[in-house]
């Protein structure tokens, strides 16, 4: 439906996206998702055609649209702050598009209307925008794209300005409005939280190239980098070097000591450097005098309770590795935990198949999370 | 304040009370401003005016004194009142008083051709005159204003509009470069103009050496190998002296306007014309209005221009009223001539800020 080739753009000397391949599917609720500055936005821009690739190409509907511009592509846009015309009022803004495409009055206006039952503001038709709360101008700002029923939606950052509460009510108005209409939508943020949440399949970018595309939950489970491990949620990421290959996955000599089994994507040789990736809520705790055993059967690490903090369900708890890496774990706090206090040992143990295989060392050896308020506590 | 206290004593005591501090600051404001206006104005004189001016006093030493010695409530209630004051009062010496004594002028008589004071006695005789005499210098300063405002909006508009959207970090500089003939004097400008212009300037040896004399004939811009007193020279003095009055408010308003709306109006299938037409355009009307409003009031009245750069064919309405107040020494009429021109700026602003509407936009 759309797809982007080896598009590449530059501003003077900086490369905004330095080569993104994606192919997007009809129907489907796209997320494109990295921190600022990775070229999300750029991308999105060279979807709606306010930019032009510098390389590569741009198809919509297998046509070839690189060089069209936005008023002659069907695709429409949500802005960031809305972009609502201020002198217009609410069911103005709404037909803008029509009108500008010289629909018959007879036809538009009950589209018009459709639209406004769809986003729940019929009685808000005659208000000016500035009379309007934040998610309500996010509504017409949607219904205002939507009414000219384009191939493709495009979301830059659509939920935010909006505060928590609504931020969190919104996603599933935008999930509700997608499912009715049946429209593609792209949508670009930075929040981790709001892509796994509301997409079909994510395009997790950074620094201008795209490093993994797939469904939320191959994203999380099987990140194809150390960024993408690092980027979506919390990640204890151990560098060491694949021992063995074995059927069960690849046997890793951890830099901090213990062997551990793990699987990736593919077999990697062995001597490659590589890095184990392991969820904090895959973890468990178990008292120390289990970590020998566990340590033979690949799936055991021993560690120092450094600090315990309680979340209310959950406990995070920050264990530290003889050799000094710090490691973070997630613990449901009604689980039958062993009586910790900082400077317990304990031996970590999680599931077959929990630890995940990923190339290349990380820059800090263990704990990784964007969820920066939540280490700084931790540590 | 008879009003004021009848108003006082229809209602309840306690809600009397309550409103006592805004009864005392509305009646003193327009007890101060009202006899501030008759002692400058004249109206009382001697012992009446001594008297008159006491009340002033009093009024603003009695404010002074219940804003001091009051409750904190009262305080509160007079602090907009006594912040009122001063403006006011500057208003009631320096607007109100002259105006008045101007109206008053207007009705009054000369008794003979070379007398100083003129006698109030009620003619409506010099409005009469201010219409049957001075009819072409009325129109030519209407149509004249009109244009040069007209010119200022389609030179002003697409200047305006290249420094707020094209300007980049050069917005500031160039505003400047708009602002920066205002450094020199208004008379030298128009003195600077007429040599510019005159018949051995450069302005007409361009036109010559382009062998464009014809072409400005035809557009009435040159009469008979002149530029200097046509008024197309006057039109054009007013259409320069008065550019930056057009080009700052509409700056100021096409600043406002986000440029996402016209990406938006883009993405919703307008070229970039229609989206000016349909987004930029209709956001930035209240900066066009207030520099109508800015340019055609001033250049209406305006008599430096057609003094300097016009001739006895092109004299606007302000020449004749400077010429009647100051060489004429026809007081009465000029007063009544000012009035005059008055009331049709005010009629003119009416009917223009009914169709272009001031509604806020943004």
């Amino acid at each position: 439906m759309i797809r982007l080739e080896a598009v590449r753009k530059q501003f003077g000397g900086f490369t905004a996206v330095e080569r993104a391949d994606l192919s997007i599917r009809r129907g489907e609720f796209f997320a494109m998702l990295g921190p600022s500055g990775c070229g999300k936005t750029t991308t999105l821009k060279m979807i709606a055609g306010f930019e032009q690739p510098t390389s590569g190409r741009v198809l919509l509907e297998n046509v070839d649209v690189s060089r069209v511009p936005p008023y002659q592509r069907n695709v429409n846009t949500v802005f960031q702050q809305y972009a609502l015309f201020p002198h217009m009022t609410v069911a103005e803004n709404i037909a803008f598009g029509p009108r500008s495409k010289r629909v018959r009055r007879s036809v538009y206006l009950p589209q018009v209307r459709e639209m406004l039952e769809v986003v729940r503001l019929s009685e808000f038709a005659d208000r000016k925008p500035r009379q309007l709360s934040g998610g309500q101008q996010q509504r017409v700002a949607l219904a205002r794209a939507l009414v000219n029923f384009p191939s493709a939606l495009l979301l830059d950052e659509p939920l935010a300005a909006l505060d928590l509460k609504l931020r969190e009510a919104m996603q599933f108005e935008l999930k509700r409005i997608q499912r009715e209409v049946g429209i593609t939508f792209v949508f670009v943020t930075h929040d981790q939280g709001e892509a796994l949440t509301m997409s079909d399949r994510i395009a997790v970018m950074s620094q201008g190239v795209v490093e993994q595309v797939g469904t939320p939950e191959e994203i999380y489970n099987e990140p194809a980098s150390l960024f993408v491990a690092g980027f979506i949620g919390s990640a204890n990421l151990l560098p060491g070097r694949i021992a063995e290959n074995s059927s069960e996955g690849s046997i890793v000599d951890l830099l901090a000591g213990p062997r551990v089994l793990a699987h990736g994507p593919e077999q990697m040789l062995v001597g490659s450097q590589v890095s184990v990736m392991l969820r904090p809520e895959r973890l468990s705790l178990l008292p120390a005098a289990e970590a020998h055993q566990l340590q033979i059967s690949g799936r055991g690490l021993e560690g120092t309770v450094r600090e315990l903090v309680f979340q209310g369900a959950s406990a995070r708890i920050l264990l530290q590795l003889p050799d000094g890496t710090r490691v973070v774990t997630n613990v449901a706090t009604d689980a039958d935990l062993p009586f910790l206090r900082p400077g317990d040992s304990v031996a970590m143990t999680w599931k077959p198949g929990a630890a995940y295989l990923i190339s290349g060392w990380p820059e800090h050896a263990g704990a990784n999370t964007t969820d920066v308020d939540s280490v700084e506590a931790a540590l | 304040m008879a009003k004021a206290a009848a108003i006082a004593g229809s209602t309840d005591p306690p809600q009397s009370r309550e409103r006592r501090p805004e009864l005392i600051g509305v009646g003193s404001l327009l007890g101060t401003g009202i006899l501030l206006t008759a002692i400058a104005a004249r109206w009382v004189s001697g012992v009446v005016a001594i008297g008159a001016l006491a009340l002033v006093a009093g009024a603003i030493v009695t404010l002074v004194m219940v804003a001091l010695t009051g409750s904190p409530d009262t305080k509160r209630k007079l602090a907009p009142y006594g912040l009122l004051k001063p403006g006011m009062l500057w208003l009631a010496l320096f607007y109100l008083a002259p105006l008045v004594t101007l109206f008053r002028l207007s009705l009054s008589t000369l008794p003979s051709r070379f007398a100083v004071e003129a006698e109030f006695d009620f003619n409506f005789g010099n409005f009469t005159r201010a219409f049957t005499d001075f009819g072409p210098q009325f129109t030519r300063a209407f149509i004249y204003a009109g244009i040069a405002t007209v010119l200022t909006i389609l030179i002003g508009y697409p200047l305006a509009y290249v420094i707020a959207f094209r300007g980049g970090r050069y917005r500031t500089l160039l505003l400047g470069i708009v602002v920066i003939p205002f450094f020199t004097s208004f008379l030298i400008r128009a003195i600077a103009w007429r040599s510019l212009l005159a018949d051995t300037g450069q302005v007409v040896q361009l036109v010559e050496a382009f062998k464009l004399s014809g072409l400005f004939e035809t557009l009435g811009i040159m009469n008979n190998g002149r530029i200097l007193n046509t008024p197309a020279a006057v039109i054009g003095g007013l259409t320069y002296n008065f550019l930056p009055f057009m080009v700052l408010p509409i700056y100021v308003s096409l600043e406002k306007v986000d440029p996402r709306l016209v990406d938006a109006a883009k993405d919703l299938y307008s070229t970039s014309i229609s989206a000016f037409r349909k987004v930029v355009l209709p956001l930035s009307i209240p900066g066009v209005f207030a520099g109508t409003l800015l340019t055609f009031i001033p250049a209406a009245g305006d008599f430096v221009n057609a003094l300097y750069l016009g001739s006895p064919g092109t004299t606007m309405i302000g020449n004749s009223i400077q010429d009647q107040f100051l060489v004429q020494n026809d007081l009465p009429l000029a007063s009544a001539m000012s009035f005059v021109l008055m009331a049709m700026i005010t009629v003119f602003v009416l009917i223009y800020s009914k169709f272009f509407g001031t509604e806020d936009l943004t």
